[in-house]
Order: C-alpha cells, then structure tokens, then sequence
C-alpha cells in the first residue's frame, strides 16, 4: 500500500492503494467514477479509456502510480456546469449509444479527436477510434455526432 | 390475445397513475439497447394523452413485474408493446368515466391534455393524479377497447430521443458492474481449462494465504472462486487459485473437423412443413423431376459464433436466511428463477431476482451463468453482498455460443427459369438452452456452473426444438413460391462446444444460404437475381421491400473496382421484411472494403422511427462482422478464441454508409425488427463479393485467406 495523489476532474485526491492497480480500478472502486468501464483489461476494446493531459488512454493496464502528475479527466468530468458537454450532446441527439457499455471509451475518445483536429477526415476518425468496439453496432451514429461536431456538420450539412 | 395479456389480465399488472403526477409501466420485458423502453413509452404517453416524460418504467423483478418470459426474438414489441397499449388504453377509458361522473357531465365533452381532463361544457376539470393517484384500477384489460386511431397519432412514429441517452453519454448509468452496497466483496471465478476438465487437486497452502490475507476462497467440487474487498486484488488472487489448481484433463474436446462432423455425426432429423418440424420419416431427396432445363446444388457453411458482449457478464447476490436476492442482466428473471431455485433445492418465493443493465447481449450468453456463480459465492458468505463478474477470458471462452451450421440445398428449374423443385438441410446444435426448466428437470442442467459443484449436474441432452421457426429451423422455410420445397432439419450430436441462443437463431445462417444460392439459380438461368426473386414472391410487401432496396442499391453506375449484391427475407416468416443491398470492394490486401449498404424494412407500423433505424444499422454491423471475421476457434484442450485478437470484430474503420429505407404502414401490427436484417446482410456481402470478384464464397467468414484460397481454385 502506498499513498498516491491524483488529479481526477479538477480535483486532488490522496488514495491508499497498492501503487501497482490500473488507473481504472481507482477510478471505479475509490473515486466511485463508474463511467469508465472494465471491457477487457487487455487494452483492447476502448470501454476504459480518459483524458489523460488531454489525450485518450486506456485505463485497464497501466499503474496508477504512473499517473500522479497528470490531469486526469473522466467521462463524468466533461460535463460543462452540469449540462452535457458539446460532445455528450451530440452523442445524445444522434442516439449513439445502444447498450452503452462502450459509449463513455467513445466519447472520452471523440473528446480527445476533436480538440486536436477540429475537422478530422475519415481517416483521423478511424484511427483516433481503431482503438475502440462497441458490439451494438452503434458506429454509424457515433461517426455523425463526430461529423455533426466539425466546422463542416455544423455548418448544416447533416 | 397474447400470451403476456393472457398471464396479466388487469390493468395495475402493467401501470399505476401516482399522485406525483408520475405514471409507471410495468413491463416484464427488459431494456437492452434495443430502445424498448422507449417504444413502450411512447406508446403508453399516446394511449393516455400524456406527455413522454411523464413515463417511467419500474425495473424488471421477480414477484412484481408481468411474467413475460424471455426477452427474445424481436417479440418484445408484438408482446409487451400490445399489452401495455391495450392497458392504458383500457385505464384512459376508465379515467375518463370516472371523471365524466366527478364533474357531472357527459364523456363525450371532455377534452384531455397531460393527464388533465377538461369539459368543454362547464370548464371544469380534473386530473388523472386527483382520479387515480396511487390507486389501484382493479380493473381488466379490455382486448376489445378502442386505441387511437393511426391518423390521430401524436407520438407514434415521430421523433423522439431514446430514453436514457444523456445518462449513458455522461458516465451516470448504473450498470451492475457498478453497483456499490456497503460492505459488499468483489468476486471471480476460476475455470477448468474446457468444459469436462475436473479439479484433481488444489495446492491447498495457496488457498490458506489467500485466506489469510483476508480472501475467501469458495470450492464446491470443481467450482471453484475468490472474493475479497478489493478488485483488482481479488482478480490477482484468482490468477494465483488458477496457478494452483490442477485438472484432469479427461479426453478434452473432439478435434474432428466441424464440417465433417456436423454431417458425419450421429444425428436427429425430421422434415419441415410450414415451418413446423414433424415427427415423420424424412422423404429421400430421389431424382430432379424429369422436366428440369437445370439442376443445381451446394453447400454453405458457417462457423461458431458468439456473443462476445462489450462488458463481461457480471452479477450481485446477496444471502439473507433463507432468502437470495440477485441482481442480473439476465433477459429472463423469471426463468432464471424457476431453474436456479431447482438447481439449489430453494423455494422459489425465496429467490428474489431483480433486472439491472448490463452490456448489450444478443441471445443467452454468459448473463446466467455468472448469476449462478454470484448466488453459489454468496450463500458461502451469508449476509454479505457479492459482485462477480466474469473476465474477458471467461466471457470469451465460457458463453454458449450460437452454433456452427452447414445448409445442403438442390434446385430444379424448368425452361422458363422458374424453380420446380427445391430441397434444403440444415445441420446444427441446438439453440434452445436458454434455463428454462422442461418437464424432464433440464433447466439446473442448462446453467453451466452447477455442473461444476460436489453434487453436479449432468450436461444437458439437446431435444429437437418443435415450434414454428425457432432453433435450426427458424427461416429455413423459404419465402418464395417453390412447389413443395423438401426440408429437413438436423440436430447434430457429439459437437465440440457449448451452444444456445444467438440472435436470429438459425435465421441467419438459413437465409444466407437461400439467398446465395437463389443468386447462383439466377445467375444459370441468365435471370438478372432481383427479377428472379420478384417473380417467385405473390406477397406484396416482400416486393416492395426488394424493389425499394434495389432502387436505391442501383441508383447510379457502380465504381470502379466494385460489386453490389442484394438479397431479402422476412423474419421467421411472419415478422418483419428487409432487403439489404451492399457495395463493396475487395483490396489487393483481400481485405474486404464495405462501402455502402441500404437497408429497406417493412416492421408495420412504426413507432420510433429513429430506433427502428438504429436497430437496422445495428443488425448490419454486426452481421457484416459475422460474415467478414468471425469464428470461434478452439483445439483439444479448449476454446483458443479467449480475447479480442483472436477473436476479431468489425471495426471504426470499416463502417460503411448505411442508408435505412422504413416503410411505414400505419394501422399494420408492429412487427420486430431487431433480427430482420442480418440473413440479408450476409447474403448480399457475399453476393456483392462475386459481383466485384467472380468468386462464389460458400463458407463464413470471407477473411483474406479465404478469399486468396478461393481465388486460386
Ligand atoms: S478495458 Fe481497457 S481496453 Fe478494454
Ligand atoms: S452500444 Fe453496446 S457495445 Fe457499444
């Protein structure tokens, strides 16, 4: 066991934990953000992925002990004063969640697309979301909430 | 009348009106990202004339909700759908009665507007919450009362926002995987290396550090689990039970080719009529009739397939005396019920099961199971509550698969190109090992874990399932008008692994055969393969589905270096119609590019277009995924396919456009649609690969080494 500090959604948090857990498990289990999902634990499938610094991660594999400078954002995290962010809120008018087990990977990983590449081709699409399943099959709506996001989509060409 | 209708007569078995302004649908059926809930509400805030956000839906729950079986099979909305327009339809009738008599006037002047009931004549009013407020109706459901009329709708067919969504984008679904009771453990399981492997001994000094360290190690013969406080340290706990155990291996799992076998092995056939199977001799196939111009046959073949859920299977259970309370993502509480209290020797009023969301799980998969393992862990730590959920590894390689299939068919044509004979076989497991409990005790022996236990049961023997399409035979039955067709289903014995209900159930692989081979019998006859199936359909609304698809697939010359293919069915017969038309192309990789696809569906009518759609989109991708990657593969000492690389899905990166054509038919019964697409999906990728290729695929999945090895014959 050993202390850890982490920043999670703007907020700092000491945890006792064995140094040696994925960063997901502490999400989940101690910081109760159950956004994240535990898919595979292989870092194959995207269910677990956050901003780290901005940038998606997989949450599944990696210590958390290696997490301890970064600014750590969840799916919960990204709502803006208590509303859904930008990206949420295409995910919800375009309906891009059957089950919803994969959604939080995806919008955590849509989040991270757009703010490096605000008007992603369909090849930064693919491979900013090669990392990630969903089983439902709700791909094509997640790939017109990304394009209802982007200079062109908002422009009206829905 | 239904089935659900004839179980749950009354009116308070499906809703309450609460004081709070709230109105609560009980429906027995359970939300699994198929937007049913969605669909219920809204049929149930248009039969009342209430807005939709004033619907919620009590969770599924033994003892409370309608017994409505298993959500399966598309039926959702043809069951429950009904039965909750029929409630509230009866309980607006009643509301509006008893309010014509509070204000003193006649029914025939009142007005209603969310839940407010106004009379024209004297403006005075009331409300459905000042009427019914947390009252019982005590009354029955008239199957007879009238609904709304099509052309009144407000609701039906318009656009809505699924229900959950905003919870679902923002992380705030609670998921049983999710769930957090003080006190409560965490738990794994350890496995045998393959189904008859059994614990010969376990390095009992292991078991007593863990227990040391605070675990608790549950062993009940080969079942074998550990729980403790922390997750992620009870999953290193496991890893280090496993290491620990040793297994006799017994003969393990027979290697025989699983094409060879499924025609080889000892087996139980019986013809098909009407999509009933029969208990007669099967006919002989004999000559083709003496007047055939042309005489084709051919074989296809589809492999083991599973579920492969996003989330692992998990559960929570807890003992209290005498009573077990589990919460599941079971899509069955009632039949879980029934099985599980036989399993463990309970009364089944003690077993308490309660719905919770799980991932997406199209068919029986491991939801079950993992419930059983949760109950067995929890009545060895009573008092407290247990969450256990499966690995990827376990889901991988622990879920009844849907199972590998081989369709032998023959067809005559005479002079004109119009079939004159026509005679398809269907080789398979079963599909049918949901835990129901039959007359005959099977149901504990359908829930794998038990098998495992001291006192275990034996492996279930597969009956012939015999109702109208269901099991091997679902879709078997074709579509079109061919005098007498000979068919013939065949349960297999002796197969290598675990099998049960997967989406479309043998429906998929049945109508990929069809079609495939309606598209070689037109293409020998020199008949374009639209026309073809055209001229042997006399029902209407199948036409319009292939004609609407092929428009839209056609519009346009074809790329270059591309192929389209189209095929069609209607869900066992009787559900909804769809026709899917694919483009595609094939890369010098001999990777499979999908390029577009269009979809037309015919599901009566419609009541939330938007989800319908998805569903349609839904049902493509993953037939697409079946049919470009999928296959379960295993050797002597068990399942191999264990996780997402060697078992591979359709990616982001392979999603064509996908264009849904509804064909809305107001007044029509609804008709599901969530299993309807994925024959057609599989037939016409493999038809548009011969268009862009030549080549005649017969064996899923059309990998790149499949292609390659079919382009060098
Ligand atoms: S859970 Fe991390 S990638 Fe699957
Ligand atoms: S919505 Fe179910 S896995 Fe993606």
């Amino acid at each position: 066991m050993a202390k850890i500090t982490l920043r999670v959604n703007g907020e700092p948090h000491e945890i006792d934990t064995d140094p040696s857990t994925p960063l997901l498990f502490v999400l989940r289990n101690q910081l109760g953000l159950t956004g994240a999902k535990l898919g595979c634990g292989l870092e194959q499938c995207g269910a677990c992925a956050v901003l780290v610094d901005g940038v998606s991660v997989l949450s599944c594999v990696r210590a958390v002990s290696e997490f301890e400078d970064n600014d750590i954002r969840t799916v919960e995290g990204l709502m803006e004063n208590g509303q859904p962010s930008a990206v949420q809120k295409a995910f919800i008018d375009e309906g891009a969640a059957q089950c919803g087990y994969c959604t939080a990977g995806l919008v955590v990983a849509t989040t991270a697309l757009l703010s490096q590449d605000p008007n992603p081709d369909s090849t930064a699409n693919d491979s900013a979301l090669s990392d990630h399943l969903c089983r439902c099959g709700s791909h094509t709506r997640v790939l017109k909430a990304i394009k209802s996001l982007t200079v062109e989509g908002a422009s009206g060409d829905r | 009348m239904t089935a659900s209708l004839t179980k749950q007569p009354n009116v308070d078995q499906w809703l309450s009106i609460g004081a709070d302004g709230r109105v609560t649908i009980r429906s027995g059926k359970v939300d699994i990202g198929q937007r049913i809930s969605t669909a219920m509400a809204v049929i149930a805030a248009e039969e009342l004339d209430v807005a939709l956000d004033r619907i919620d839906f009590a969770p599924v729950e033994t003892g409370v909700s309608p017994d409505e079986g298993v959500t399966s099979g598309s039926n959702s909305m043809q069951d429950s759908g009904q039965a909750v327009r029929l409630a509230t339809a009866t309980a607006r009738r009643h509301l509006v009665e008893k309010a014509a008599a509070a204000l003193e006037v006649d029914p025939s002047t009142l007005e209603l507007a969310d839940g407010l009931i106004r009379s024209r004549d004297t403006n005075r009013s009331v409300t459905y919450w000042d009427l019914q407020g947390d009252q019982p109706f005590d009354i029955a459901i008239d199957p007879e009362v009238s609904v709304k009329a099509p052309e009144t709708y407000q609701l039906v067919g318009g656009q809505t926002t699924a229900r959950g969504m905003t919870e679902l984008a923002t992380g705030k679904t609670e998921f049983v995987h999710d769930m957090t009771v003080p006190g409560m453990l965490h738990a794994r399981v350890v496995r045998p290396p393959h189904y008859h492997a059994r614990l010969k001994e376990l390095d009992e000094s292991v078991a007593q550090r863990l227990e040391q360290s605070g675990f608790r190690v549950v062993r009940d013969g080969s079942f074998l689990a550990v729980a403790g406080a922390d997750e992620y340290a009870v999953i290193k706990a496991a890893e280090r039970l496993a290491a620990a155990a040793n297994w006799n291996m017994g003969k393990g799992l027979p290697t025989r080719d699983i094409y060879e076998s499924l025609t080889a092995n000892e087996r139980v056939s019986l013809p098909v009529a009407d999509g009933i199977p029969r208990k007669e001799p099967v006919p002989p196939l004999g000559d083709p009739p003496t007047d055939a111009a042309l005489t084709l046959s051919a074989r296809y073949e589809k492999p083991y397939h599973m579920h492969g859920s996003l989330g692992p299977s998990a559960a929570m259970a807890k003992s209290e005396g005498e009573k077990l309370h589990i919460w599941t993502h079971s899509q069955g509480v009632y039949v879980l019920r029934e099985s599980l209290a036989d399993g463990l020797g309970m009364d089944e009023e003690d077993l308490h099961i309660i719905h919770a969301p799980g991932a997406g799980c199209y068919g029986h998969n491991g939801a079950d199971d993992v419930a059983v393992d949760a109950a067995l862990v929890a009545k060895a730590i009573p008092g407290t509550p247990v969450l256990l959920k499966w690995s990827r590894e376990d889901e991988h390689a622990w879920e009844p698969y849907g199972t590998c299939m081989a369709m032998e068919l023959r067809a005559s044509l005479d002079a004109d190109g119009s079939v004159i004979a026509w005679s398809q076989e269907s080789f398979g497991d079963t599909y049918m090992m949901r835990p129901r409990s039959s007359p005959d005790g099977d149901g504990p022996r359908r829930l794998l874990p038990l098998r495992y236990r001291a006192e275990g049961v034996d492996d279930p023997v597969p009956q012939p399932a015999m109702r109208y399409h269901v099991g091997i035979h679902r879709n078997l039955d074709p579509l079109y008008i061919f005098p007498e067709p000979r068919l013939v289903k065949n349960l297999v014995r002796g197969l290598p692994l675990r099998t049960s209900a997967l989406r479309t159930l043998g429906g998929f692989a049945n109508v990929f055969a069809i079609e495939c081979f309606l598209e070689e019998l037109a293409e020998a006859a020199g008949i374009d393969s639209v026309e073809f199936r055209i001229r042997h359909l006399d029902d209407e609304r199948a036409r319009d589905v292939v004609k609407a698809a092929a428009e839209a697939l056609y519009a346009g010359d074809t790329p270059p270096n591309r192929g389209r293919g189209i095929a069609l069915s209607q869900y066992t017969n009787s559900k909804a119609y769809a026709a899917v038309g694919v483009e595609l192309e094939v890369g010098d990789d001999a990777n499979i590019k999908l390029h577009r696809a269009v979809v037309a569906v015919d599901a009566g009518q419609v009541v939330d277009p938007d989800g319908l759609a998805m569903q349609c989109e839904g049902g493509f991708i993953q037939a697409a995924s079946w049919t470009l990657h999928e296959a379960v593969t295993f050797d002597r000492d068990g399942v191999t396919s264990r996780d997402w690389d060697s078992y591979p899905i359709l990616r982001f990166g392979n999603i064509p456009e996908i264009e849904t054509i509804l064909m809305d038919r107001p007044g029509n019964p609804f008709l599901g649609a969530g299993e309807a697409i994925a024959g057609p999906a599989g037939a016409a990728i493999a038809s548009a690969l011969h268009n862009a290729t030549g080549l005649r695929l017969r064996r899923l999945p059309f990998t790149p080494d499949a292609i390659r090895a079919a382009a060098m014959e």
